[in-house]
């Protein structure tokens, strides 16, 4: 999930409009731009959206730490299409957010000073070839199992994208498990790299569900307006339920010795998170955190003189067609 | 010379300039000034990359020693690469980035061009298809590098310094030596002289419209293309690019 403890916000509108707009979400219409919103829904999208959206954004560098060193051309190719798949995903998204009166520009400066959060996750490190199977194969895993459903969530444009996305996404987690089936069924020495990226990646993975939401007021109050579909609890079993049978397949041992099947639920008993590590990483004291923030400042401060020499260009340009009429 | 070996040499030159130029360029993913060109930074790395798995699929076929498209990349040392010295020069900021982009894609496209005429089909065919692609991003880099020389004051001078520094590698890409004659000779490779004069055109009306101005210098630094002499900064690409098939041999990935 790229989207982690988005606190929804409150709404002061009339109770006949609120009850009018839920009456619309109930019945499975989908909102559009141009139509009446609570300011809450508004609001709550936005750091939804925006939060997605970095998340695509910061994401793209853990990957992107080993482009240079793919070990072939083909794996390459495949992940450079797929780092570049996580930035178009990011532009979508950014266009749905702006529908809701927010620009590309503003989003970008509440990440770069730290006002907006993006997933966690992004703030480990890849360490080796490995990562990029389990990257591809637990976090896109994970990220699919939010956004599938997501794809019928009330707002048409974070709809739209969500499928489009989705497309892309099960892809991403294709090619990442077939990396780590090549590690798996490789050298001792990939083996062992396929077996470290697992005991790193796994519990860093189950907390991009985010903590159990039972008890979340904000939680409910999404779910109601389907900006969010299911449980953080529902889907972190999912995943794991998903997840464990294609560790079995590679051979690989899932770093959690309470893990059982359990028949009477349907699914297996496993081993929460360090919930103290999760939150550590969102207050910024992740092993990457300020690596990826940094590494986004840089190019967002470098970059400054390219944006304002092509925008300057473009007036020059459109001033010179209007004195041509 | 024999044939098969200018032959082999020449398809060389060929992929190692899309496999450096295109790890140079992916090198931006994730860092580039603005999202849109992030995307398209990768698209013509993806491009270039492709290029090269044909490439270097035939340079292994023509050599006919077992050696694959993977095998060439990864597994020859710097004085085995016969990429020109212009695409193996660091990023630099942005702009260097798109001046060596667009001085290589001035140079690709024309160059393409003319192979797509070869007397040996499959490079035709490889021309034919890279062609396509090149087309496109000689319309981005040179669009980019207007707007960009054109743009602000710090813009061009940033512009006119890339010029200025990447402008003695040009050379080299015109310069024919044993390898280009008999490549020519045997109907596959253009005439290195007509083709720098289309270059030329090319280049002077992109820099015109950019407001830059042309170096006076016509020195031209060499080393690149035969493996002479290429710059310090390829043994480093190289000690990245292939480490993984270097630390351990003989693995599948």
């Amino acid at each position: 999930m790229y989207a982690q403890m988005v606190k929804s916000e409150s709404t002061q509108d009339a109770p006949e409009k609120l009850a009018a707009f839920q009456a619309r979400i109930d019945a499975g219409e989908k909102i559009e731009p141009k139509d009446w919103m609570p300011e809450g829904y508004r609001k709550t999208l936005i750091r939804q959206i925006g939060q997605h959206a970095h998340s695509e954004i910061v994401g793209q560098l853990p990957e992107g730490n080993w482009i240079t060193r793919a070990p072939t051309l083909e794996r390459k190719a495949i992940l450079l299409a797929k780092v570049q798949d996580e930035a178009g995903h990011g532009l979508y998204l950014y266009c749905a957010a702006e529908t809701l009166a927010v620009s590309r520009d503003e989003l970008t400066e509440m990440l770069l000073d730290g006002r907006m959060k993006y997933s966690s996750i992004f703030n480990y490190p890849t360490l080796t070839w490995a990562d990029m199977g389990a990257v591809g194969w637990l976090v896109d895993g994970a990220a699919i199992m939010n956004q599938v459903p997501l794809q019928r969530t009330s707002y048409g444009p974070y709809s739209r994208a969500m499928i489009r996305i989705c497309k892309e996404e099960s892809f991403h987690q294709r090619q990442g498990y077939h990396i780590m089936m090549k590690m798996a069924q490789g050298t001792p020495a990939q083996k062992k790299m396929a077996q470290d990226a697992l005991n790193r990646f796994w519990y860093p993975s189950l907390m991009m569900f985010g903590p159990s939401d039972k008890d979340s007021v904000h939680s409910a109050q999404s779910m109601k307006w389907k900006i969010k579909m299911n449980t953080n609890d529902e889907l972190r079993q999912k995943f794991v339920d998903q997840t464990v049978p294609q560790a079995e397949f590679l051979g690989l041992t899932v770093p959690d010795d309470t893990l059982r099947w359990n028949e009477d639920k349907g699914g297996y008993d496993f081993a929460e998170p360090d919930w103290s590590e999760f939150f550590d990483v969102i207050q910024g004291n992740g092993p990457c955190n300020t690596e990826r923030l940094a590494a986004r400042n840089k190019a967002w401060d470098e970059g400054a003189w390219v944006r304002e020499g092509l925008m300057a260009h473009a007036a020059k340009k459109r001033a010179a067609k209007l004195a041509a009429e | 010379m024999t044939d098969q070996s200018a032959l082999f040499e020449y398809l060389l030159r060929l992929g190692d300039n899309t496999l450096v130029l295109g790890h140079r360029v992916s090198e931006w993913c994730g860092h580039a000034p603005v999202l849109e060109e992030d995307i398209a930074l990768a698209n013509s790395a993806l491009d270039l990359i492709g290029q090269t798995q044909m490439w270097l699929g035939l340079a292994g076929e023509v050599e006919g020693a077992g050696r694959s498209a993977d095998d060439l990349a990864m597994l020859r040392d710097v004085w085995d690469f016969r990429n020109l010295l212009l695409v193996e020069q660091p990023n630099g900021d942005f702009g260097q980035t798109l001046m060596r982009q667009c001085l290589f894609d001035a140079f690709h496209l024309e160059l393409l061009t003319d192979l797509t005429r070869a007397s040996d089909d499959r490079i035709a065919a490889i021309a034919a298809k890279a062609l396509k692609e090149v087309t496109y991003h000689l319309d981005r880099s040179s669009e980019t590098v207007i707007g960009l020389s054109d743009g602000t004051e710090e813009s061009h001078r940033r512009m006119q310094a890339a010029l200025d520094l990447l402008w003695p590698y040009v050379g080299e890409m015109f310069t024919p030596d044993a390898v280009d004659n008999a490549m020519h000779a045997a109907g596959i490779a253009p005439d290195l002289t007509a083709l720098r004069t289309r270059f030329d055109t090319r280049i002077d009306a992109i820099l015109a419209e950019a407001t830059l101005t042309k170096p006076d210098s016509t020195y031209a630094q060499s080393g690149g293309k035969t493996g002479f002499r290429h710059s310090e900064h390829l043994g480093h690409m190289l000690t990245q690019m292939q480490w993984l098939q270097r630390a351990y041999p003989g693995a599948t990935w």
